[in-house]
């Protein structure tokens, strides 16, 4: 990692400081999943580093080998890219999972399962 | 043109996909590139997906830039939630909104964006009354959240539309 050292010191400002950030975003991401109480809550919390820690990281990363290597690289957008799209499925999934558990076990202050028009004209 | 690219928008996406990962524009790369473009778009059309033409591409920068303006501010907003802690927790809850999309990669999109947003979650789509129920971290005015999903209802509405 010795040719590091080459990085201009403006640049290397600018990717530390990007690269720390998005750290501490996924690290409170993270610190979120601890100290929220209900699994609804705990779902938000890990969106913290797939959208604003990836980013970071990721526009860290542009940054540095762009300036390394003296011309444009873009392929880490495909990270931000793939991430943002496959971050739903899980997360539907487990937000799906849990609904069903909590309507199952009649847990209060769970919203029900909507019934179809037909059967519930007017609301 | 048809038979051979049957989804043109997937196939462009695949060989910028590939020349972006080798990371040159040389021939050879190229060749391999439109290949696979081709030969996966073909496996697509098997497996039936929905067909749906995005239009207007100055709609589309424009709605990406609102929404990254979105996540960043709902991050800070997050990360405000969780810094603040136990001294005042998260007032959260579940709201229900009556969605009018009826294409199905428009429902993706908007599923991609709320999800990237940290404060909402995605949770149930119901799709004979078209309505979405999701779960927002906090909840201090239920009308801004609704008219969030509402503006993004009407943006993939003119672009999808």
């Amino acid at each position: 990692m010795s040719h590091l050292t080459d990085l201009p010191v403006w640049a290397a400002i600018i990717v530390c400081g990007l690269a720390v950030l998005g750290a501490l975003v996924a690290l409170i991401g993270s610190v979120g999943l601890l100290r929220f109480t209900s699994f609804y809550e705990r779902l938000h919390a890990p969106t913290l580093a797939t959208s604003g820690g990836v980013l970071m990281i990721c526009t860290a990363s542009i940054i540095c080998f762009a300036v390394l290597q003296s011309r444009w690289v873009f392929h880490e957008i495909l990270i931000i890219v793939f991430v943002v799209v496959t971050t739903p499925v899980t997360l539907m999934l487990l937000g799906q999972a849990a609904l069903y558990r909590d309507r199952v076990e009649e847990k209060r202050g769970v919203p029900l399962k909507q019934r179809p028009p037909r059967e519930e004209p007017a609301e | 043109m048809r038979t051979w690219f049957p989804y043109p928008l997937l196939s462009v996406g695949l060989l910028l996909i590939w020349l972006l990962l080798n990371q040159s524009v040389a021939p050879g790369t190229f060749i391999m590139g439109t290949v696979l473009a081709t030969g996966l778009g073909w496996v697509t059309l098997k497996l039936g997906l929905v067909r749906s033409h995005p239009r207007r591409m100055l709609l589309i920068v424009r709605f990406g830039f609102a929404v990254a303006l979105d996540v960043i501010r709902s991050n800070i907003a997050v990360i405000a939630v969780i810094l603040r802690g136990q001294r005042r927790p998260p007032n959260s809850g579940f709201l229900t909104i009556d969605l009018d999309l009826d294409d199905e990669n428009a429902l993706a999109l908007l599923a991609c964006v709320m999800t990237a947003t940290p404060g909402t979650a995605w949770l149930e789509y119901d799709r004979h009354r078209k309505s979405l129920l999701f779960h927002v971290l906090d909840m201090e005015n239920e009308d801004v959240w609704l008219d969030t999903v509402r503006r993004y209802e009407t943006a993939l509405k003119e672009i999808f539309g």
